[in-house]
């Protein structure tokens, strides 16, 4: 699955002249993994759990919930439902599926560069430039572009002034924003794990390609682009992942016409405290995701995500 | 590892590729370079405006006035602070589980480090808060810092136990051999060598903390952290102190992150470099979400 778990381990027995007993051998690593995995299981896995059981929660904020397994939640929530959560649903997976596809497009080239155009000196500092963004507090981030791109901002601003575009033209509030935001957040994501890939891609193999007279866009497409695959497809996972729930962005950089799922579970919790109904959404959310991915990793099939699912 | 073998090739450059590459890293720097010059804006306001009134120091000056926002910020740091130092303390001996021993919840517990660090965070602070809820936790700091934890663990897992996959064992069969017991090898010889890691483990869980912003929305009860005060004031703009205590932040990270890297460089220095082709990627919780990935 990852890197260093794959490393062989090169302790598997202590030095001879010293063998602790069998049981103390035995015992010590569920020991050493007592409060740290017990931390993560208590307060990360059963938490994941009980949402699903919270969803089969029936009633109100005033008199408290009880556990009523009431499956029909679901149906009621995205069959027949005042509110359109299909509707949130669907444009999550759509701003996440455009971002992710945007964010392939222009990692790929940066990716690309800091691997086979620059000298390995300045590959760090390149790659520290991409990571810069991250040393900004996330909400600040995109509150600046809320800034920047705003009517009275100075992008619209310019525009409007040199006759571009019309008066009404504004930015914030529409499906773009949000899907720029998105793209914007996670570019880094895929920028590193493509990096990764085509770093490990071995030159000689490229220079095999050349000497069996195959042009720069054939060694591209035939030797580089299939052996990147594993980073694009790490880069897929997170930049996925991450905006399909995110109810940041849409709610710094879009309006009433944006609302996603990330808002709605968001909102349900915290503004209505219709707990089950968020925890409902919640589960359907993880549900779905965990879908998508183990399609992905069936159809695409690559090594890495086959240990996970 | 030579240029050549690499593919670098001086002769092939790529205007176009290098044009590319720097117009989106400007785009990049566009929040930044706005959060740091606004934050110097002479506004007559106490809201960040576009117009530029002229250069001043004034909001550093006064970067306590703003009601709750200096409260936030501490409290962010001592949440910071606290998670970071527990995630650390017990996610070193889970690391040294996972990278020195086969046993059988390996796998198990491998998976639950990859899925934590995977996991969106809206799923994770829904479901905190509904697990919090059902055992009738009142939400407010310990709950903050109860859920940080969580997903700070994993980062230090994955970070300590790379270093430590990377470290030469034979110093510590030597140390046993001469007669010391685990606990005397382990302060003696791991922790010395082990301690960059831990630093750099939790300057990572610390800037994880401190940024996060959708779990601890859910978590938080009344309690407000630095993220949870930003998000309430950004829809109806922002006081330029924010600005400042975002440029003191970043500041103040950029430097830690350039003093950590060459500490690292020092003491890791050659040996990772050629056992990791990867090893010169710049350490930051996101970088190394993305290593723990791939």
């Amino acid at each position: 699955m990852t890197d260093v778990a794959v490393r062989p381990t090169t302790t598997t027995s202590p030095a001879k002249s010293r063998r602790p007993s069998w049981l103390r051998r035995h015992s010590s690593p569920y020991a050493l993994s007592l409060l740290g995995g017990g931390w993560m299981l208590a307060f990360f896995l059963v938490p994941l759990v009980s949402g699903l059981i919270v969803s089969l929660e029936t009633g109100n904020p005033i008199s408290g919930y009880h556990l009523t397994w009431n499956w029909a939640i679901y149906k009621q929530l995205f069959v027949h439902s005042d509110i359109p959560y299909t509707t949130f649903f669907l444009r999550s997976l759509y701003y996440g599926a455009a971002s992710t596809v945007i964010a392939i497009l222009i990692a790929y080239p940066m990716a690309y560069f800091i691997a086979f155009k620059v000298r390995d000196r300045w590959k760090s500092p390149l790659l520290f430039l991409v990571l810069l963004s991250f040393f900004v507090s996330f909400v600040i981030r995109i509150d600046m572009w809320s800034f920047v791109l705003s009517n009275q901002g100075i992008v619209i601003t310019a525009l409007r002034d040199m006759h571009l575009v019309s008066k009404s033209f504004h930015i914030l509030g529409t499906s773009n924003a949000v899907i720029g935001g998105d793209v914007y957040n996670n570019l880094a994501f895929m920028v590193l794990p493509i990096y990764v890939a085509l770093e490990r891609v071995d030159g000689r193999i490229l220079e095999a390609a050349r000497d069996l007279y195959s042009n720069g866009r054939q060694v591209f497409l035939r030797v580089v682009l299939p052996l990147s695959r594993a980073g694009i497809f790490a880069g897929i996972l997170l930049v996925f992942i991450t905006t399909v729930g995110d109810p940041v962005v849409s709610s710094l950089l879009g309006g009433v016409n944006t609302y996603t799922i990330g808002q709605a579970i968001q909102d349900s919790y915290l503004t209505n405290q219709q707990f089950n109904v968020a925890a409902a959404l919640s589960t359907a959310l993880m549900v779905v995701l965990g879908i998508i991915m183990f399609i992905y990793a069936r159809v695409f099939g690559t090594q890495n995500i086959e240990n996970l699912v | 590892m030579a240029d050549s073998e690499r593919g670098f090739d001086r002769r092939k450059h790529s205007p176009w590729l290098a044009g590319f590459f720097w117009l989106i890293i400007a785009i990049t720097f566009v929040p930044i370079v706005v959060m740091i010059l606004y934050s110097f804006n002479a506004t007559p306001t106490s809201r960040i405006t576009f117009t530029w009134y002229g250069f001043t120091t004034y909001w550093y000056r006064n970067l306590t006035q703003v009601d709750g926002l200096t409260h936030a910020f501490v409290t962010s740091i001592e949440v910071a602070v606290i998670s970071a130092l527990i995630s650390v303390a017990i996610g070193t001996p889970l690391s040294m589980a996972l990278a020195r021993y086969r046993f059988w919840l390996k796998g198990i517990i491998s998976s639950m480090v990859f899925a934590d660090i995977a996991a969106p965070s809206i799923v994770v602070g829904a479901a905190s808060l509904s697990f919090f809820l059902s055992i009738n936790l009142n939400t407010g700091l310990l709950t903050i810092l109860i859920a940080h934890i969580a997903f700070n663990v994993a980062y230090v897992v994955v970070v300590v136990q790379a270093r430590l996959s990377g470290m030469d064992t034979s110093i510590e069969d030597a140390a046993r051999d001469l007669g010391a017991g685990p606990f005397t090898t382990f302060t003696r010889v791991t922790l010395p060598l082990l301690w960059p890691a831990l630093l750099a483990a939790g300057l990572m869980a610390f800037a994880m903390s401190i940024d996060d912003y959708v779990i601890t929305s859910f978590v938080a009860g009344s309690t407000v952290t630095f993220p949870l005060f930003v998000y309430g004031v950004a829809k109806v703009g922002l006081p330029p102190q924010v600005l400042c205590f975002g440029t003191i932040i970043f500041v103040v990270g950029l430097v830690v992150a350039v003093l950590n890297g060459l500490l690292n460089r020092r003491h890791l220095g050659k040996r990772a470099a050629t056992e990791d082709e990867v090893a010169d990627i710049p350490l930051t919780p996101e970088s190394e979400r993305v290593l723990e990935v791939v």
